[in-house]
């Protein structure tokens, strides 16, 4: 295990942060500030990836076609936002989950019957294809470093735009007291409706900037729903700057878990036992850092309602 | 009039039960086509289908029903499907389920009720060893795959291998199939996540360990996530070995060019040379816009020919179960995969082909044969079968 492959195995959970991040941003913004639990989330993750692969097929063009599949994504949410969610934001949470999770199932049909029930190539764009030589050992995927980047650009933008924009103050305002807001001639229900789809936007840049690397298919936003919702909860619930800094913490934990734990382990116990304590617990170092992280702040690193 | 009403409902349920009395073979195709297994599921319809329109919707001759019902992939629902099938329609013979699991839970069911279950895809370790049993088929036994690849290993002179797989029991199970024939050397054993989406620190460990090749045993999407990260992250000179689900076309099609020189292996493959496979082939591509069949529909398609095949060898006595087992035992259909015989386990002893991943005549991404990898070949849990 020499320096290189330490370096490398950051750069990888890094680069497995920024990937939750994306997920992530999207889903703490609508939680956190709309008090909304969307588990439909994922769903438009899958939309976007979906979009943009077949967009990317047909025209060549891989900036065009994250950009069209954040557009019709955003259509899409409107829609959702329009009919479901917004008859939402008064209701429980139970409520909330019941009736995302049937947008899931709705969503995971509405694929197979448009896509099929196969999943679809995402082809990566030729420039991207392979690697790059970082250092004279360490070539690495430039894909991922595009990635990085990306993620990188969204979180200085989100800061920006909460922070420091009209907007930013409206939707703060909405977030920490709706009704007062009102009263200030806040349009409340507007501001929601821009936050939902500023969420379903950064869901379909997500989607298709993981499409080229990952399977592109039915369930794709369930599975990365876990580790996403994971994040949140770690960061603080509707803290971007907590989803930021939870997401790299997990990248971090989950890849070194997996990188570096088996060979420890086999350093020190029997072969047999490494074998299978090894796997094991790289799996479960994610939650166990949530446990952790909770029973030492149980709102999170960074409560939005602090 | 409210009693000419029950008149005739009952005269209509007279002609239904007469109806009955000639009654059609009935088959129980529990389908996939939903749920995680939908893809495959999808497959092995088409296939059905195909067997069904070619035998103009008989078997032997006689007049048969398939009832085709969905069960999302979801061993409970497939357990409620079947039980449905014993008791109310009486099914003759039993095929569909993609999963091991699924197979497992309803197979008791159809044992006790002396039902034939034709697999058209899972082959259980359990049903080909101690818990063989006279009325399950296989089409293969799971690790009979791995244990292709690891004797192909062999035979190109690899020496340091990694293989990787989930950890979950059939991980395990497939590695070990693996190294069953592998002589060479393992220079890293890796277990992942089961559905894993990154796999980037794996992959900087196989870059560490330089492998003359690796093997994985990865189903479904961590496949395809897998083979994209391999060959983003530039191991591409590096030969990647599979099980040939890993690399069927429905795979293909979603990786793309990333899935080029991959070696898979498997019983059978769309361009072996026989008038029977060629004849499924065209028969496929034509019903279905030209798209090359997977092994799940080869299988499907081969499951259906058996039946036909038994009810014919009886002479039509498909109301001995006994009869039926006999001449299912004893295949005399033409299979898409060549000659085969059943072990006394049920399980085939057949030949496994090694396929590579190749652009076809049209630039389009299939698989290609390249030649025999093993040669009637048994699985290595027929000696623990006491049938």
């Amino acid at each position: 295990m020499d320096a290189i492959f330490i370096i490398e195995q950051l750069l990888n959970g890094l680069g497995y942060g920024f990937m939750l991040f994306l997920l992530a941003a999207g889903l703490t913004l609508v939680f956190g500030i709309m008090d909304t639990m969307n588990l439909a989330h994922g769903s438009l993750f899958m939309a976007g990836a979906y979009i943009a692969a077949r967009v990317h097929e047909s025209s060549g063009s891989f900036a065009g076609a994250v950009l069209i599949a954040i557009l019709a994504t955003v259509l899409i949410a409107a829609v959702i936002e329009i009919l479901i969610i917004r008859r939402l934001y008064s209701r429980d949470h139970l409520a909330q989950v019941l009736a995302t999770f049937g947008i899931i199932l709705l969503a995971d049909d509405a694929v197979k019957a448009i896509w099929g029930p196969s999943p679809i190539m995402a082809p990566t764009p030729p420039a991207l294809a392979g690697p790059v030589q970082l250092l004279d050992a360490l070539p690495y995927p430039s894909y991922r470093l595009l990635m990085i980047a990306a993620g990188l650009l969204v979180a200085i933008g989100l800061y920006l735009l909460v922070n420091h924009t009209r907007v930013g103050m409206l939707v703060r305002a909405g977030a920490s007291n709706r009704a007062m807001a009102e009263f200030m001639g806040v349009r409340v229900g507007r501001v929601f409706s821009f936050v939902f789809a500023l969420g379903a936007a950064l869901a379909a840049l997500a989607g298709a900037l993981m499409g080229p690397i990952s399977a592109v298919q039915i369930g794709m936003g369930e599975a990365i729903l876990i580790p996403a919702l994971v994040v949140i909860v770690i960061g603080g619930i509707g803290s971007v700057r907590g989803a930021f800094v939870a997401a790299l913490i997990v990248g971090l934990v989950d890849t070194a878990g997996r990188a570096f734990l088996p060979p420890l382990l086999r350093a020190v116990l029997p072969p047999s036992l490494a074998a299978d304590l090894g796997p094991a617990m790289a799996g479960i170092a994610m939650y166990v850092l949530m446990a952790v992280i909770l029973t030492l702040k149980p709102a999170g690193l960074f409560p939005a309602r602090a | 009039m409210f009693k000419l009403k029950n008149a005739a409902l009952a005269l209509a349920l007279c002609g239904a039960l007469g109806a009955q009395a000639a009654d059609p073979i009935k088959v129980g195709i529990a389908l996939d086509i939903s749920g995680p297994f939908a893809a495959a599921g999808a497959e092995a319809r088409d296939g059905f289908d195909l067997a069904i329109d070619k035998l103009g919707g008989k078997l032997g001759g006689q007049p048969a029903e398939f009832l085709k019902t969905d069960f999302a992939g979801n061993p409970e629902q497939a357990t409620q499907l079947v039980t449905r099938y014993l008791q109310r329609d009486k099914i003759t013979f039993f095929t569909g389920p993609i999963a091991s699991n699924s197979a497992l839970a309803v197979a008791p069911a159809l044992f006790a009720a002396k039902v034939p279950f034709i697999s058209s895809n899972p082959g259980p370790s359990q049903f080909a060893g101690k818990q063989c049993n006279p009325y399950f088929f296989g089409q293969y036994q799971n690790d009979t795959y791995d244990e292709a690849a690891g004797k192909l290993a062999n035979e190109k002179g690899y020496k340091n291998m990694v293989i990787i797989a989930p950890n979950y029991p059939a991980g395990k199970d497939h590695l070990n199939g693996f190294k069953r024939l592998y002589k060479g050397g393992l220079k890293d054993e890796i277990y992942t996540k089961v559905g894993q989406i990154d796999y980037a620190a794996e992959i900087a460990q196989i870059r560490a360990a330089k492998p003359d090749a690796v093997f994985f045993f990865l189903p479904g999407a961590m496949g395809i996530n897998f083979v994209k990260q391999f060959v983003g992250g530039g191991l591409k000179d590096v030969p990647l070995i599979a099980p040939g689900f890993s690399a069927d076309q429905d795979v293909i099609q979603a990786v793309g060019e990333p899935m080029l020189g991959l070696y898979n292996t498997a019983h059978w493959t769309h361009d072996l040379p026989l008038p029977a496979n060629a004849e499924f082939v065209s028969a496929f591509r034509k019903k279905y816009d030209g798209r090359y069949p997977t092994v799940y529909a080869a299988m499907a398609y081969d499951a259906i020919l058996a039946m036909d095949a038994a009810v014919r060898d009886t002479g039509g006595k498909t109301d001995s179960p006994e009869a039926l087992v006999k001449a299912l035992s004893t295949p005399s259909f033409k299979s898409v995969r060549g000659e085969f015989t059943y072990a006394r386990n049920h399980y085939p002893v057949q030949d496994y082909y090694l396929r590579v991943v190749e652009k076809d005549a049209d630039g389009k991404l299939t698989n290609k044969l390249v030649g025999k990898v093993l040669e009637k070949h048994q699985d290595a849990y027929v000696a623990e079968c006491a049938m």
